[in-house]
């Protein structure tokens, strides 16, 4: 199970040319995931680690029946991949190319609204569902089936999560990363919502960091609705105001979007934050002793 | 990126929203020219720097004759000016806009910005003008009006009109406000803005809407298709070794630490400076090496990281993805080659190609303290700087 994505998922690859997305796609047919095609304009006719590349989606959506794609074409292109992906009705596009004009992304969410395509990202590193498919640029060995899924804003940080609780023997269902810009498709809303439905997941690692609402607004979420654990960091709680941390979305500006306003709706909404990012793991163990799903939850 | 106030006005000028004339000045001389040419009664001698608060840091001063002109341009000329934005060491004023004053009825606030929640730009007004706006949103939230935009239609007239109507602009300067607006809004959208706040709109004597301030930034990843703006940027304005670090595609923000940080990834980055303070360090800068880094811009890293002489140590936290721990190893063996190491240094590798990575380092006989996790590696450090 997991959410989104699972062994079964024929996935397509835009931009499967490009340097980047032929060294990823080779990652990720070794880790298994079904990739039946890519997309390079006039590329069409041509393989890119044995898998048939075509002009448009909507040939290589005819052609090979895939219901996913993932974009790593240039960031100037992005936004016209991702609507093209959209015009082709599949069910979920994850955009892994950062850059993105964030004016762009605005045209992007406002076509897609009423659309069936789900995005997730962009500038993020993707969807994983452990032991089954792997969709973006994390590394694979990391991950280990289990039941607690993961949601970030940052792709190195969820790294850190997932390594910390392979390492502690807590496998995971799902982790997705949904991208550190301040306009992206999936937020963390949707992706709590996916793995409290989602009857693998046992628990939620939920990591975020300075910049916006998006947290607070979850963590509201995750107190009127949410059945399932959760366990949360902020990455920048020592981060100065006005300067913008690397990720576009991650400044703060007129007093807004600090770690501790972030943290204190968080813990006051029953989320366990983590004090630092080296316990992340250690707090959900934590947390899924005192819940009594320590045991359901400890997979190796 | 940010420009100077004078740049701003000219670009909103290119749309069509009223500024007051001006020129910009680099001596006093040329201040006093520029006020001659302007031959109003009053003009304004402004420092121009990236910074807000200038009024009240005395760096804003109405002159009534050319005299004027000259003490204030020679005064302000030169000044560090010390406000809410500069931080305590201030900004050296090396530019002045010299501007036509105006018969000030009334201050408005008039912004543009994009609403992270409902994912749209939206157009905000208030009738508290002149102030901060953070200020009067933290006391008087009910004193901004807010119209969210639809990309595809754009600010529309009556939405214009609504924000003029609700911050009590007088009914005949309606038309003229309405179009101040849809302009600004324009020129944000054709010019990929991030922010263009006018801060005061004023209204005058002679029924003129006019933008007597523009702080206008502009969205770092749009730059590309932006030529004319990137012209503008002044690299005086910014930090040395930021502007060194942009020149190798590296996201760089200097601090006022000593524990030099080199991270890959905007969150593990941010992650690794708390973790550094939780320990009781100070870390001296964020810097994410970004995903597809080389051994060349690991290099330049490490040297930017050394050319701060506050760094008495550096930390190295990779989590491989798209990154190889190989080339960060290369990378930084390289560095210390090129630049020799006398700091202590602390490396923690994880993700693709591990193994790889650590026996590089152990292989090259570099005085290198491996950590075995971020919080050992922070640990470590703070340690050896103290």
């Amino acid at each position: 199970m997991g959410v989104y994505v699972n062994k079964d998922t024929k996935v397509i690859v835009q931009g499967i040319t490009g340097g980047t997305a032929k060294f990823h796609t080779k990652q990720m047919l070794e880790y298994g995931t079904k990739i039946v095609g890519g997309v390079t304009p006039k590329k069409a006719g041509s393989e890119v680690e044995g898998v048939p590349v075509f002009n448009t989606v909507k040939d290589a959506v005819d052609t090979t029946g895939a219901t996913v794609s993932v974009i790593y074409v240039p960031a100037p292109f992005a936004a016209d991949a991702i609507i093209e992906a959209t015009d082709a009705e599949l069910d979920l596009v994850i955009c892994i190319t950062e850059h993105i004009p964030v004016l762009d992304m605005v045209k992007v969410k406002r076509y897609m609204e009423g659309k069936k395509t789900r995005l997730v990202g962009p500038n993020c590193p993707g969807v994983i569902t452990a032991d089954e498919t792997k969709i973006g640029i994390m590394p694979g060995y990391i991950h280990k089936k289990g039941h607690i899924g993961v949601v970030s804003r940052s792709g190195t940080l969820t790294y850190e999560a997932v390594h910390q609780l392979t390492q502690a023997g807590y496998g995971q269902t799902s982790a997705v990363g949904i991208g550190g810009d301040p306009v992206n498709g999936t937020n963390f809303i949707d992706v709590l919502s996916a793995f409290n439905e989602d009857p693998e997941t046992e628990a939620v690692v939920m990591i975020g960091e300075i910049g916006g609402t998006a947290e607070e607004e979850a963590a509201e979420w995750v107190k009127a609705n949410m059945t399932k654990p959760v366990v949360g960091f902020i990455g920048g709680a020592t981060a100065p105001p006005g300067k913008r941390m690397g990720h576009a979305g991650a400044i703060i500006s007129g007093g807004k979007g600090t770690a501790a306003e972030k943290i204190r709706i968080m813990e006051s909404c029953g989320i366990a934050v983590a004090e630092t990012p080296a316990v992340m793991g250690e707090t959900m163990i934590k947390v899924l002793k005192e819940k009594g799903l320590d045991e359901k939850c400890k997979t190796h | 990126m940010n420009i100077h106030e004078y740049q701003g006005k000219e670009v909103l000028r290119q749309f069509g929203v009223k500024v007051p004339n001006g020129y910009v000045a680099y001596t006093v001389d040329e201040a006093v020219q520029a006020a001659e040419k302007l031959g109003t009664a009053v003009t304004v001698v402004k420092a121009q720097i990236h910074a807000g608060g200038r009024g009240k840091a005395g760096g804003v001063k109405v002159a009534k004759n050319l005299e004027e002109v000259r003490t204030y341009a020679d005064e302000i000329l030169g000044k560090t000016l010390v406000t809410h934005q500069t931080g305590p060491e201030g900004k050296e004023v090396k530019r002045l806009l010299v501007e036509e004053g105006c018969d000030i009825k009334k201050e408005y606030y008039v912004g543009v910005v994009l609403d992270r929640v409902t994912s749209r730009v939206v157009f905000m007004a208030s009738e508290e003008g002149g102030t901060e706006i953070e200020e009067v949103a933290e006391a008087t939230p009910e004193k901004i009006f807010k119209e969210i935009i639809d990309p595809v239609i754009g600010l529309s007239p009556y939405q214009a009109r609504r924000l003029a109507f609700n911050i009590n602009i007088p009914d005949e300067l309606i038309g003229k406000a309405v179009q101040f607006m849809t302009a600004l809004y324009n020129a944000f959208i054709e010019k990929d803005c991030s922010i263009a706040e006018i801060n005061p709109l004023v209204t005058t004597g002679d029924g003129e809407v006019l933008a007597l301030d523009a702080k206008l930034n502009f969205d770092d990843n749009a730059l590309y298709r932006q030529k004319d703006i990137m012209e503008l940027r002044d690299l005086e304005e910014e930090d040395e070794k930021e502007i060194e670090a942009s020149e190798y595609d590296l996201s760089y923000v200097s601090l006022d630490g000593n524990i030099g940080c080199m991270v890959n990834g905007a969150g593990l980055a941010m992650s690794t400076m708390d973790i550094i303070n939780h320990y009781g360090g100070d870390p001296a800068n964020f810097l994410d090496v970004g995903g597809g880094a080389t051994a060349e811009k690991v290099t330049e890293a490490f040297k930017i990281i050394l050319s701060d002489s506050n760094v008495k140590g550096i930390f190295v936290n990779i989590f491989g993805g798209i990154m190889k721990c190989d080339v960060i190893a290369e990378g930084v063996i390289e560095a210390t080659k090129q630049v020799g190491l006398e700091l202590p240094l602390v490396v923690r590798l994880e993700g693709t190609n591990v193994d790889k990575g650590k026996q590089i380092l152990e292989e090259s006989g570099l005085n290198i303290t491996p950590a075995t996790s971020m919080a050992d590696g922070a640990e470590k450090i703070v340690s050896m700087v103290s």
